[in-house]
């Protein structure tokens, strides 16, 4: 029984992280209609950032994580000028948009080989005091619990930010309907610049959690999230919030279980994308999805 | 004029030819040697730290050498994956023309690349290849580095005698050559000393989360955790099984794969008490060996690893057998000098090559002891 609570628990840490990197990439989806494949680049760039602000720039982690967020959101509105604005007047430009920020990965990729090295690296010891709790059995550390409350609690904020805030309602508005929205007066290029914003600081707050809960980063890391998170936010519904985070916590779990019975990581991927297989097979809009209402 | 100006032509095509044809015989006193290290991807430490041990080596050797043999490095990158091994081993063996190829960096890459070498007729110098099946290739490919049959049999033994194993589980890479061979060898090694295995469990690179196979073995209270990984893959490990709550007194018992000191630099005060079988150990007090650690940490400001010494006595080796054979570019000539190589002074020991071109030195144990590696005694 222990055993299973504790491989449960490991599930939701790796789970909210997963959520918390969809979340960035559905929310362009659900936006644009396109997916930014750069995503899990400035994923990568936003933990390796934090790291250098910690260990280089010698900060401490609560002032460098919100740094590397802003970063990582700077990214994103660099993506949105370099790889999704000259495209947008195009006839093809969710296509071409897709193709451009693939580019946009790479070069993302190739820049934190530069600048950070091959090498993986780490958070300094004690960059997170750290206190292990045994309840019932099962261990957790406070790293653990921090990462899952700054993770509900940014989906919060983001949730009750798009639901209240003006500029919120004006993102879901130029979600429903691009034209009536410019024809209510909302800023149409801002308010997408301002979402890729959202997007990628989320994204890297993600990388940096994920850096801190593996203690471990390298320029690649961003490979073993990118098509999970894709998977997640296909689970969940694309462009659907609640079904990302849904669906990264299932993410999680199916991961974790699959592991924990077969003894084997091999089979940890096939189980995940098998149930996305069948999800796509049963319910081609995922657990969360809105269906097909946007057809225009 | 016309047809003038085709013969001139014709003439400067020629003699470009020729001269292409005749350069080799001209750097004849040059040793061209081929490095072929993964600087990126998954196994990019290990291949950054040989670069460094192999370019120190040849600058020693150029600086020595005066009007002597000089080495001509190349330098190529194999990305971690075979298929990039393949294209480089092509460019240098027919495009740069090496005498000798030294690397690549994984087993895995070696096994698909070595074929193409031995088939030409060039002398392959593994560095870092540690599992099975590599020297059997063909009689073009040697090493210098210890394999894992070699230090596993004398890691265990060692733990064995010292904490009293009884039972323990084996946690492992199962999609790479050099984690799974490694494996392979703890297996047979603990059955022969009757140690039980209470159960295994595996992972693949590029692993990150290793908490559910982890969680699995506290609940199975093994005496030790014996593990076959790679540094990046053994960093996370270490450091999330103490995460997880296993005692430390649970030791995690480890080959060449954790040799490096990025494992203590990755996991900190996890790292303490890892039991690491090795072919090369940094506290050596042989005199080349502290010449060898001197000058690397002082060119590179942080000190060298297993990898880097084995990369440069690796250079040393091969510029012994070229200049013992009085040639720089037979290749064959090379290749037998190279089966002549007994007992010479290098950083890791008197070394040798088996008659199957596999190193022959003694391999020691280690314990990390106050964020260092140190001769196990407890």
């Amino acid at each position: 029984m222990n055993l299973l609570a504790q491989q449960l628990v490991n599930g939701l840490f790796i789970g909210s992280v997963y959520g918390l990197f969809a979340v960035g990439y559905t929310l362009v989806f659900g936006v644009l209609d396109i997916l930014n494949l750069a995503h899990a680049a400035v994923f990568t760039l936003g933990g390796l950032s934090a790291v250098w602000l910690v260990q280089a720039a010698g900060m401490s982690i609560w002032l460098a994580f919100p740094l590397a967020t802003l970063l990582a959101g700077g990214l994103g509105l660099l993506i949105n000028a370099a790889a999704f604005a000259p495209l947008r007047r195009r006839a093809d430009s969710q296509f071409s948009g897709l193709i451009s920020s693939i580019a946009m990965a790479i070069i993302f990729d190739a820049a934190a080989l530069g600048l950070f090295g091959a090498r993986s690296v780490r958070f300094p010891p004690g960059t997170v005091k750290v206190h292990v709790w045994q309840i019932a059995g099962v261990t957790i550390t406070s790293l653990q619990v921090g990462i899952v409350l700054v993770a509900t609690l940014l989906m919060l904020i983001l949730t009750l930010f798009l639901q209240r805030s003006r500029t919120g309602k004006a993102i879901r508005t130029v979600a429903e309907n691009e034209r009536a929205a410019m024809l209510l007066g909302v800023n149409v290029s801002g308010i997408i610049a301002f979402t890729f914003f959202i997007s990628s600081a989320l994204g890297g707050a993600a990388g940096v959690l994920y850096g801190l809960y593996f203690d471990s980063l390298a320029p690649d890391m961003g490979r073993a999230i990118e098509l999970k998170g894709l998977a997640v936010i296909i689970l969940g519904g694309m462009g659907s919030i609640p079904g990302a985070i849904l669906g990264g916590l299932a993410f999680g779990l199916s991961e974790v279980l699959t592991v924990a019975v077969s003894g084997t990581s091999n089979l940890r991927d096939a189980v995940a994308f098998t149930v996305l297989f069948a999800i796509l097979l049963l319910r081609p809009s995922g657990l969360l999805g809105r269906g097909k209402l946007r057809e225009a | 004029m016309k047809r003038f100006s085709r013969f001139l032509l014709w003439a400067t095509g020629c003699a470009i030819f020729v001269a292409v044809a005749v350069s080799p015989a001209i750097s004849a006193d040059k040793i061209k040697m081929g490095f072929v290290f993964s600087m990126t991807g998954g196994a990019a430490s290990y291949g950054v730290s040989q670069k460094e041990g192999a370019q120190l080596a040849v600058d020693q050797i150029n600086a020595a050498a005066g009007s002597g043999m000089q080495v001509t490095p190349i330098f190529e990158d194999d990305a971690s994956v075979p298929q990039q091994g393949t294209n480089v081993y092509n460019k240098l063996i027919n495009g740069d023309k090496v005498a000798v190829v030294i690397g690549p960096t994984l087993s895995n890459t070696a096994k698909i690349t070595n074929p193409i070498a031995q088939q030409i007729g060039v002398t392959v110098l593994g560095v870092s290849n540690t599992a099975g099946g590599i020297t059997e290739i063909g009689d073009y490919i040697f090493r210098n580095s210890l394999t894992e049959a070699v230090v596993i049999p004398n890691t265990i033994r060692v733990a064995k005698e010292k904490l009293g194993l009884k039972k323990v589980v084996l946690f492992y890479g199962n999609d790479d050559a050099f984690t799974k061979s490694g494996a392979d060898v703890f297996r047979k090694v603990l059955q022969a000393e009757g140690i039980q295995i209470l159960g295994e469990q595996t992972f693949a690179k590029g692993d990150r989360d290793f908490s559910p196979q982890l969680t699995q073995i506290k609940s199975q209270s093994p005496d030790a955790i014996i593990c076959s990984a790679l540094v990046e893959e053994a960093s996370g490990i270490v450091s999330q099984a103490r995460q997880l709550g296993i005692a430390k007194n649970v030791r995690i018992v480890g080959g060449n794969g954790f040799n490096s000191p990025a494992l203590i630099k990755n996991a900190g005060e996890a790292a303490e008490g890892v039991i690491v079988g090795a072919a090369w150990n940094f506290s050596s007090t042989n005199p080349l060996n502290v010449k060898f650690v001197d000058d690397y940490t002082k060119k590179y400001n942080h000190p060298p690893d297993q990898f880097a010494a084995q990369a440069f006595a690796g250079v040393f080796i091969v510029y012994q057998a070229a200049k013992s054979a009085g040639t720089a570019d037979n290749r064959k000539a090379i290749r037998d000098a190279m089966l002549k190589i007994k007992g010479i002074d290098t950083l890791l020991g008197k070394f040798s090559f088996t008659e199957g071109r596999d190193a022959d030195h003694s391999p020691v144990v280690q314990e990390v002891k106050n964020g260092k590696f140190s001769v196990f005694v407890k």
